[in-house]
């Protein structure tokens, strides 16, 4: 049994849609605790779980954005997100919690390609 | 060739569950190995013992006991996921003063450590169900 593989979660949905969002950090979590690569993708809809200033409280919903602070933690420093996703949305970079790298879409496929395994979240 | 498969949705709420399940008995057939199906977000609810569908529908839950035992597959549903869903083991039944488990033969209800384990030892990991 491989020791160490490298893993690539991609995050594409809203946070605050449903519980998937916060089960999605739960693996993550526990996947980077187990001492495995871990690097996330943010697509789609996913880009929104990095928004600042989300107010969850108001519908009964649990802060998530505060996790994303704690990767640091678990050693996951990267965090992608996809420039199309972003700009389609109307999000600017700088209204992001932390600084992400970015990627585009006509590379997201390159960036799976290196991965041991890719998890769709 | 290892798959190591995770289900995320329902029986009977997407193609997910039948999905994986063909998959899983075409590998088996084939002489592939399933190291392990881990059951995750949505998908814990194939887990239902008491799941009672008509005589002439096919029966999804019974299908997943029934492959368990006769292939020896680990079904493994997230305890967490599980928990907040209202599925519990009967140590945890037992634990919080609930009447019984309502898990169903050949599942267990375990951490997602065992997810991590299964993605390390499989050649491939598959997701079903979204």
């Amino acid at each position: 049994m491989p020791v160490r593989k490298s893993f690539l979660f991609i995050l594409r949905r809203p946070p605050h849609g449903g519980i998937h969002a916060q089960e999605a950090l739960d693996i993550i979590l526990t996947t980077a605790a187990f001492d495995q690569t871990v690097r996330l993708l943010f697509i789609d809809d996913g880009v929104f779980q990095l928004q600042r200033d989300q107010r969850p409280e108001t519908i009964d919903f649990k802060h998530i954005a505060p996790i994303f602070g704690a990767l640091e933690l678990y050693d996951i420093e990267e965090l992608w997100v996809e420039e199309e996703s972003l700009r389609e949305r109307g999000i600017k970079v700088e209204r992001l919690i932390m600084p992400v790298r970015l990627v585009a879409r006509c590379d997201l496929a390159a960036l799976m390609e290196v991965q041991d395994v890719v998890v769709s979240c | 060739m290892k798959f190591a498969i995770q289900i995320n949705s329902a029986p009977y709420q997407t193609q997910g569950s039948d999905t994986a399940f063909q998959f899983i008995r075409a590998a088996l057939r084939n002489g592939h190995e399933i190291v392990r199906v881990f059951f995750y977000h949505e998908g814990v609810y194939n887990g239902l013992g008491y799941a009672m569908p008509p005589d002439d529908e096919r029966p999804v839950v019974k299908r997943w006991s029934d492959l368990a035992r006769e292939h020896g597959i680990d079904l493994v549903i997230c305890i967490s996921a599980a928990q907040r869903r209202g599925l519990l083991s009967r140590e945890e039944a037992v634990r919080v003063g609930k009447a019984d488990t309502d898990l169903a033969e050949g599942f267990r209800i375990a951490g997602l450590g065992l997810w991590v384990e299964a993605c390390l030892n499989a050649d491939r990991f598959l997701i079903f169900g979204g």
